[in-house]
């Protein structure tokens, strides 16, 4: 009897698994978001409303995080972005941002091992944020996860952490002005940057769509290109989605340079809650935007003729 | 290559649906084709009143009185908290005025009035600031007829309520690049802009010509100039020192706590992006001439409902 119900739960699981994938083709059929950002909210709420001890709601957080990856990397979304902690984090209980830091470090182990979704994807991870503020041990696993899959190339999972979008611009302003002030010295442009290791120089390894690397401009001041190049997320092209879970309607100092543009998604469910249906409905939500703009550019075009 | 647009109903807690019109009856009627025979693209005569059109919302006047108008603060709404600082993203002119036959600029005037209105209800409750997004540098992409129409209907609004704006103790203030403005509008930001300087009961902060971008890189450039003088150390660099050299510096309040976009599009635009940082967002499916007293207490009691902790506890 517990045999063939294992045999039944497995048989449902492939079932499930060939008719998300037939989903994901007929979605294919429009354009796919290449990058989709994620604000994890509801991770406290979800244990709270269960009655599980403190952090066991990010750790069941965790579990969707990776169905979503999947479910992402499946469909053919290149980049995905997560904010995982940010700056204003810190101010919580230091128990609570102990067993944040601890979880953290657990789970960051969990996706080097060799069966995680990391390897069977060929995923490159990014630690985005003011890495320096992290505690010893979770820096330490964060410069080993970016050295270690810094050779994959065919998607890339982007984790927030110590991160606020205004400390991003503040720090980029601040390498722009050392670099500046350094090359009209006549001196290297400073490589190093404060958080994780990531190396800013010019010929920088990662290629991405929209960003060549110039090198930092000869005028006075600092320009546009010179900002942006100094971004945290200068890694990845701006999202084309931004998701974020629990019904809350703001930003929380998430992207906002990179998001402006981009259409907001936020479903009631907490976000251990998330499903493929919520995934599904953004995407289509995206291509009706994303439709509607190319309409708007052709008629601009035929307008020009 | 075409996308699915299927009517599936996406459950979206940022969507809030458009209220009734109240401007139904007067599509395809026969005043709305007179009222825009007269569009002239000369030179001197490039802006349209259609005051007619705006005026018979609620049978009010709002806008042509002189008396000062206030609003009794609404019994569905609690006295705290309230928003200091309310922006506004007034989209869905064009539409408006696309669903009634009539030209886009009937739909801007529309929403000059829709303003006028937001304007007093917010210095009659209390609210401090009030920021609008009423041109933005994308715009300048739009048909020369409509920029131009544009530019005058902002000179003549200025002009027309610097009066009631002193009478009521309303500051105007107007941000953005302004090297693209006329030099007549740029006058008149000027005229305007010193001579409601002492007015506090609520400051106006109208952006023309305006990015959330342009005002980032601006404030950036200001910064690294005092580095490159001297003025500052680089290592004294935070955000206490971005904001002040942004384009809102000129508020004692200048991150908005609410921010409304009307017409439904989910998105910032390009809006105030350093200073939207923990903004509550809330999105109305009415467009911009049709959002009025009731969808701004909607608006506001959707605010008081929620549930702020800017990450912390």
């Amino acid at each position: 009897m517990q045999i063939s119900n294992g045999y039944t739960v497995h048989l449902l699981e492939g079932l499930y698994c060939y008719l998300r994938r037939l989903l994901f083709k007929v979605l294919c059929v429009g354009t796919v978001p290449n990058h989709i950002a994620f604000i994890m909210d509801g991770n406290r709420r979800f244990a709270k409303k269960n009655n599980l001890a403190e952090g066991e709601g990010h750790k069941a957080g965790f579990s969707a995080l990776l169905s979503i990856l999947r479910y992402c990397y499946e469909l053919g979304v290149k980049y995905v972005t997560v904010y995982a902690f940010s700056i204003d984090n810190f101010r919580r209980k230091p128990k609570d941002v102990q067993i944040l830091m601890e979880l953290m470090r657990q789970k960051i182990e969990e996706l080097l091992q060799q069966e995680s979704i990391i390897n069977e994807y060929g995923v490159r991870l990014h630690f985005i944020g003011n890495i320096s503020m992290l505690s010893e041990p979770v820096r330490v696993a964060v410069d080993k996860a970016m050295r270690v899959t810094a050779h994959n190339n065919h998607r890339v999972l982007l984790i927030c952490v110590a991160y606020t979008s205004r400390d991003e611009m503040v720090h980029a302003v601040y390498q722009s002005c050392k670099q500046k002030w350094s090359h009209l010295n006549g001196e290297e442009p400073s490589k190093a940057v404060k958080n994780g290791g990531i190396e800013k120089v010019k010929g920088i390894e990662d290629k991405v769509e929209k960003h060549s690397v110039p090198p930092p401009s000869s005028c006075s001041l600092i320009e546009l290109v010179d900002f942006e190049r100094n971004m945290y997320m200068a890694v990845a092209p701006d999202p084309d989605i931004l998701i974020r879970t629990s019904g809350e309607a703001r930003l929380s100092n998430f992207l906002l340079w990179q998001a402006g543009t981009c259409p907001l998604y936020a479903p009631s469910s907490l976000w251990p809650e998330i499903g493929l249906r919520h995934l599904v409905l953004a995407v289509l939500n995206f291509q009706k935007y994303h439709h509607y703009l190319e309409n708007k550019k052709e008629k601009k075009k035929h307008k020009n003729f | 290559m075409f996308s699915l647009r299927l009517p599936i109903p996406i459950e979206n807690t940022l969507i809030t649906p458009p209220p009734k019109s109240n401007y139904n009856n007067i599509c395809n009627s026969s005043l709305c084709a007179h009222s825009y025979s007269s569009y002239s693209h000369s030179q001197t005569n490039r802006f349209l009143t259609v005051t007619n059109v705006a005026l018979q919302k609620n049978g009010n006047s709002v806008g042509d009185s002189k008396d000062t108008v206030t609003h009794p603060f609404p019994e569905e709404l609690n006295a705290e908290p309230l928003p200091r600082h309310v922006a506004v993203i007034m989209d869905g002119n064009g539409r408006w005025a696309k669903m009634r036959n009539l030209m886009p600029s009937a739909g801007h005037q529309a929403g000059a009035e829709a303003l006028k209105e937001m304007v007093r209800l917010c210095a009659s409750w209390g609210i401090k600031v009030l920021t609008v997004f009423a041109f933005s540098t994308d715009n300048w992409i739009r048909p020369k007829v409509e920029v131009d129409f544009l530019m005058s209907l902002f000179e003549k609004t200025i002009n027309s309520e610097i009066d009631d704006f002193n009478r009521e103790g309303i500051r105007i203030s107007v941000i953005g690049d302004a090297t693209k403005l006329p030099s007549s509008l740029l006058r008149m930001i000027k005229y305007a802009e010193e001579s409601t300087k002492e007015n506090s009961r609520l400051q106006l902060i109208v952006a023309v010509s305006y990015s959330g971008k342009y005002d980032v890189v601006q404030a950036c450039k200001s910064v690294a100039k005092k580095v490159k003088d001297g003025i500052l150390d680089l290592e004294e660099i935070n955000e206490g020192i971005i904001e002040q050299e942004l384009e809102t510096n000129c508020t004692e309040f200048p991150n908005p706590d609410l921010l409304i976009r009307t017409s439904g599009e989910l998105r910032v635009s390009n809006f105030l992006l350093w200073q939207l940082a923990y903004a509550e967002l809330y999105f109305n499916g009415a467009l911009w001439p049709d959002f009025g007293k009731d969808e701004f207490v909607e608006a506001l009691i959707s605010f008081q409902q929620r549930k702020r902790r800017f990450g912390g506890r």
